[in-house]
């Protein structure tokens, strides 16, 4: 998201302006005051409070203790919430590719002289905007034992690949990835097309003209002209897959045995329902690392290597 | 100049099939939502319906689970006013004062917004809830509408603050000039040259927050007056196999935001997709 502020242009009048500035004042500074309270006590100090809970043992009532590392020695030793960041790595990085590649196919089929380019982008991104809780529930009974996808496979002969798919310890995480993939495509989708409007069509027409192929044309005309959209949908879609928590809470509760937990979920039954809030913090400071982290391998993968839009 | 070839339709026709299997959940949504009881069980949920009938929203609307689920409509749609309103307002007001007023300290704070939105909320959740707790904020819909204000603010003022940098600073200097006071020219000149970034602003921030459940679940648990997507949440759990009552649930629950969207299509696929206008 930062990206689309790098993108913005600086001010364009004013220079010429014919008062001088120094008369016009601005509104008054304290009308920012309200706002960026908010931001403070929500986003930094909360955050910092969190973190000081991370070395304590509270438990929402009463008094708590300092117990320095403890809590962080705890979690090496808990493996539903290790196994939980298996998971999430594995939900997050599967989605993150699928969600791109798939949206960026679908932007580039219906990118050029599509008669009913609008109407499709229209139903396409229609999942982007659906309740993830409602849009869960929808996957949860075609995965249901009795569900429609069972019911197809016996139609087509193959009842052998029949499955109790959400109470599998191996399927399920599978079932979570496709919903996440399903409800995201269309938000990629749409950040590619919106790219790739910027991409003008003489530009193509030259690199062809001059014997480039349509693989060569995408990689050196295309892929750099469209780098502040991969930006946006890749850092996005990262963190997206990172957060995963209604998917699963609807579909397996983090069932079967801990099979789709992730740190979200474990994040929440530690804090919320447990009540240990200080061992829940440091699991939400692992969270917070590992989201960085994340973003930070990501815009180094996607960085823009061509120079095109320096 | 392009030209409709062949190849052109057999892409057009290629995107159409995928679009119909990536949208098969909806149909069967709608197909398992329109059975009877006899139809739900035994039969696959593909299917056509055979005796369509609106019995499965009839039970829902007028059961006894009916008022609950239109308290979920009433609660959500006060959550998201609120919220929206909070957002546009101060969002603009304080992006104003970052953008115009180009000072050290403005440039600091605009700062300290940007890096809040890198931030995951986790970890400062528990803090919030015991703060929100003392402030009496927890279980409300005003509550939950104020916690979603300063949640969001950053996102509202990352949007307001780029695009009034692109703002020409001619109007309110004119402004000015005629006498204006500070106040009036903000609402009555500038506010409105904001209308485009403050359409982005309530469409992304009115989704996120019309369908979030996650900050409900902590922050209204036990509350007399659950979000639509708690009020979903709770009723699954008991009525799981009858299918066709749960379809209908989430068709009423689905239905205000879809029908926006079919309505403002080109303006939500543009909010969303306005980021990038590089």
């Amino acid at each position: 998201m930062s990206q689309t502020m790098q993108a913005s242009p600086g001010r364009k009048s004013g220079a010429r302006s014919a008062v001088p500035k120094k008369l016009v004042k601005h509104g008054y500074w304290w009308w920012s005051l309200p706002a960026l309270a908010a931001i403070l006590a929500i986003h930094y100090i909360a955050t910092g409070v969190g973190f000081m809970y991370s070395f304590t043992d509270y438990e929402g009532i009463g008094e708590f203790n300092w117990v320095g590392f403890d809590n962080y020695a705890k979690i090496l030793d808990d493996t539903e919430v290790t196994s939980s960041i298996g998971n999430t790595f594995f939900v997050a990085i599967f989605s993150f590719v699928l969600t791109n590649v798939i949206g960026l196919l679908l932007a580039l089929a219906l990118n050029r002289g599509l008669k009913s380019r609008y109407i499709l982008r229209t139903l396409l991104f229609l999942p982007v905007i659906l309740s993830t809780i409602a849009v869960s529930y929808i996957f949860r009974f075609i995965f249901y034992i009795e569900g429609p996808i069972n019911s197809f496979l016996v139609a087509i002969g193959l009842q052998d690949l029949q499955r109790t798919w959400l109470a599998d310890d191996k399927w399920s995480i599978w079932v979570i990835l496709i919903v996440v993939v399903w409800q995201n495509i269309g938000f990629a989708m749409v950040i590619y097309l919106a790219g790739l409007a910027t991409v003008p069509q003489e530009l193509e027409e030259a690199a062809a003209i001059d014997g480039a192929g349509v693989w060569r044309r995408f990689t050196s005309v295309t892929v750099p002209m469209i780098q502040p959209a991969i930006a946006v949908s890749t850092t996005l879609s990262i963190i997206q897959g990172m957060k995963i928590f209604d998917q699963v809470i609807a579909m397996t509760g983090g069932g079967p045995f801990g099979a789709t937990e992730t740190l979200s979920t474990q994040i929440y039954h530690k804090t919320f329902e447990y009540m240990q809030y200080g061992y829940g913090s440091s699991i939400s400071m692992v969270f917070t690392v590992v989201i960085l982290i994340m973003a930070l391998i990501q815009s180094w993968l996607t960085r823009d290597r061509s120079g095109v839009n320096k | 100049m392009f030209r409709y070839t062949k190849w052109t339709f057999l892409r057009e026709i290629s995107v159409w099939l995928y679009a119909l299997i990536a949208l098969s959940p909806l149909y069967i949504l709608v197909n398992v939502a329109l059975k009877g009881p006899e139809e739900v069980h035994g039969v696959p949920g593909y299917e056509p319906v055979k005796n369509p009938s609106l019995e499965s929203f009839n039970l829902v609307i007028f059961g006894e689970k009916g008022p609950a689920l239109f308290g979920g409509l009433l609660t959500s749609t006060i959550i998201t006013t609120v919220a929206v309103t909070g957002l546009i307002f101060f969002g603009s007001v304080t992006s104003y004062i970052l953008a115009r007023r180009m000072n050290r300290l403005s440039k600091t704070a605009y700062y300290l917004v940007l890096t809040a939105i890198v931030v995951p909320a986790q970890l400062g959740l528990v803090p919030v809830y015991i703060g929100a707790k003392a402030l009496g904020l927890l279980g409300t819909p005003w509550g939950m509408g104020i916690i979603y204000i300063g949640m969001l603010m950053p996102l509202s003022i990352m949007l307001y603050t780029g695009f009034i940098r692109t703002l020409p600073h001619e109007y309110e200097e004119a402004a000015y000039i005629d006498g204006s006071s500070r106040f009036r020219t903000f609402t009555r000149i500038v506010f409105p040259l904001l209308s485009p970034v403050t359409g982005t602003v309530a469409i992304m921030t009115g989704i996120i927050v019309w369908n979030d459940f996650f900050t409900p679940l902590i922050f209204m648990a036990g509350s007399d007056s659950p979000t639509l997507g708690l009020v979903i949440y709770n009723f699954v759990g008991g009525i799981v196999t009858e299918w066709n009552q749960v379809f209908a649930i989430l068709i009423i629950a689905m239905l205000p935001m879809t029908v926006l969207y079919l309505i403002f299509q080109k303006k939500f696929i543009q909010g969303f997709s306005g980021g990038i206008k590089s």
